[in-house]
């Protein structure tokens, strides 16, 4: 049961780490971006490559991988998202959605459907004692390199300035611009750091998990509900439910493994029954 | 009332048109607004006042036409970029961060005109450096001793104060506010026309203000020019004594019972 949960919080860092970039993003540019999954995706593909092809272990390939893809994400943000911003949400919608397709079929072209093998790290090949039970290092390493992250990333936003802004522009947009501060400034930064998580989770989903072109659109659908559970565009709300939801449905797979798959949406379902705008989101924002 | 003051024009709008889908919701309005007067923009629902004071603040940009503040050209400019040049605007409908303290709001206010802006790290402390400026404000706008409550939990009277500190805070040339009694009872109207008299006299010398108003006592005692609009045009201005009895004004407003209390 124990060693059930704990499986249930690596899970759920994975969930966190997605759903804190997805609620960035969605909060700063009101945009869902449905290439979430895909950026996941390519950073385990990324780090996969870098060591096939150039002999990169996975300790350069942690930093790299997510601030290459992080760029990416602002050049992406700059050509295409910014520009379709003043339209219609749903154009956005689309792009994204798009993007995420072009990416997942580039990489299934050049790779296959088939996972590819990524080996752990040597320093955490072994089993860690935790008292209770042993466990795998590496997961254990996730776990709390995940928690060192969203711990950082909450620091960021409630003590400094730039926190105070994005989560000023994310609440009143309006506001925060008459009061003199640029907000368009933050979007570019926000958006590429955003992706760059979802990049640094699949880097480090790599050795745990199937590299192969569909593991980010296998996930993301989760880590929307788990974006609805927290309330749309909620940090705090998306971390918690991220490691929340990963327990629940790491111990609904062991129980109840015939309902592993929809026993998020039941969750869902039922937080937005409770607290329509979801756990810790605002009714207002709705 | 104070009587009418005809000093250069501080805030000047030529020829302002702004379409909707071929919909002319401002339709070609001149504005001047002399510098230290109180200037009110009233007029029916739908005669434009809004739309008006969204071009004039950068939050719509005209289809032709000119606003210039000063020296600076102001149409096409961002809103940011509008506030920090000098005009300051509050919103018709309460906007405030409903976490944050007064205290931390105006702080705020006044990092953002000061323009620290990449300064990523510095840590909420560098804000804290505005709190005495930050008090003073609070305390003009009759809002001390509030300074720490979540601004989501004070009552819609303060609310409304705490916005005007806000824009205070911005330190501005012209201060536009978008109908800054609606919603409020009768107490709370008359505290408002005394804080805007007051906050208007504490500087060297007297702000000049903006305003879109509906009640007409306030702007009988508060305006010294009025611009009455309607369908986006300008239709008559002058000071409040003359243009109440305008008959085209009183046309104007037959049918809209709910702007002539």
């Amino acid at each position: 049961m124990l060693q059930q949960a704990f499986n249930g919080l690596v899970g759920g860092a994975f969930y966190a780490l997605l759903a804190l970039g997805l609620a960035v993003i969605f909060g700063m540019l009101g945009v869902v971006n449905f290439a979430h999954g895909a950026f996941y995706m390519l950073g385990a593909f990324g780090s996969y490559v870098l060591l096939d092809s150039w002999g990169v272990n996975f300790w350069v390939a942690l930093p790299l991988v997510p601030v290459v893809l992080g760029v990416a994400g602002t050049v992406l943000e700059r050509l295409f998202i910014r520009r379709l911003a003043p339209l219609d949400p749903l154009y956005n919608f689309l792009f994204t959605f798009g993007l995420a397709l072009i990416l997942q079929d580039l990489v299934k072209r050049e790779y296959g459907v088939q996972s590819q093998p990524y080996p752990r790290p040597s320093a955490l090949g072994g089993s860690v004692d935790l008292g209770l039970f042993t466990y795998p290092a590496y997961q254990v390493f996730v776990l709390a390199v995940s928690v060192v992250v969203c711990g950082a990333v909450w620091v960021v936003l409630t003590r400094t300035r730039v926190g105070m802004i994005v989560r000023a522009a994310t609440e009143r947009p309006e506001l925060t611009r008459a009061l003199g501060i640029d907000v368009a400034r933050w979007v570019t930064p926000v958006f590429g750091f955003g992706i760059a998580l979802a990049a640094f989770a699949g880097v480090l989903a790599a050795p745990m998990r199937a590299v192969n072109p569909l593991m980010g659109s296998d996930l993301i659908i989760t880590v929307f509900a788990v974006v609805v559970i927290g309330g749309l565009g909620s940090v705090f709300g998306s971390v918690a439910a991220g490691f929340a939801v990963g327990i629940v449905s790491a111990l609904g797979n062991y129980y109840v493994p015939s309902l592993s798959q929809t026993l998020v949406f039941i969750l869902m379902a039922a937080v937005l029954l409770w607290r329509p705008a979801g756990l810790f989101g605002r009714e207002e924002a709705l | 009332m104070a009587g009418p003051v005809r000093g250069a024009p501080v805030l000047a709008a030529r020829g302002l048109v702004r379409e909707f889908r071929g919909f002319r919701a401002v339709d070609g309005v001149d504005l001047d607004v002399a510098e230290g007067s109180v200037h009110a923009l009233v007029g029916p629902n739908g005669a434009g006042k809004t739309t008006l004071f969204n071009l004039l603040t950068g939050f719509l940009k005209p289809t032709a036409g000119s606003v210039r503040l000063g020296p600076h050209e102001l149409a096409g400019r961002s809103p940011e970029h509008v506030a920090r040049l000098g005009l300051a605007r509050s919103f018709q409908i309460t906007s405030l961060f409903a976490e944050l303290t007064p205290l931390q709001h105006v702080e705020l206010a006044l990092a953002g005109r000061t323009g620290l802006g990449w300064r990523f790290w510095r840590s909420d402390k560098a804000l804290r450096r505005f709190s005495g400026r930050a008090a003073e404000l609070l305390e003009q706008v009759g809002l001390d001793g509030h300074g720490t409550t979540p601004a989501g939990a004070l009552a819609y009277g303060r609310k409304r104060a705490l916005e005007l500190a806000l824009a205070l805070a911005l330190d501005p040339k012209v201060l536009l506010l978008d109908e800054p009694t609606a919603g409020m009872g009768v107490e709370d109207v008359d505290r408002t026309v005394r804080l805007i008299q007051r906050v208007r006299e504490t500087g060297d010398r007297a702000l000049t203000v903006v305003m879109v108003e509906h009640n007409m006592s306030v702007v009988s005692s508060l305006a010294d020019r009025v611009t009455v609009l309607q369908q986006g045009r300008v239709l008559v201005e002058g000071p409040y004594a003359e243009i109440r009895h305008d008959p085209r004004v009183v046309t104007a407003y037959l049918g809209d019972s709910n702007a002539a209390h």
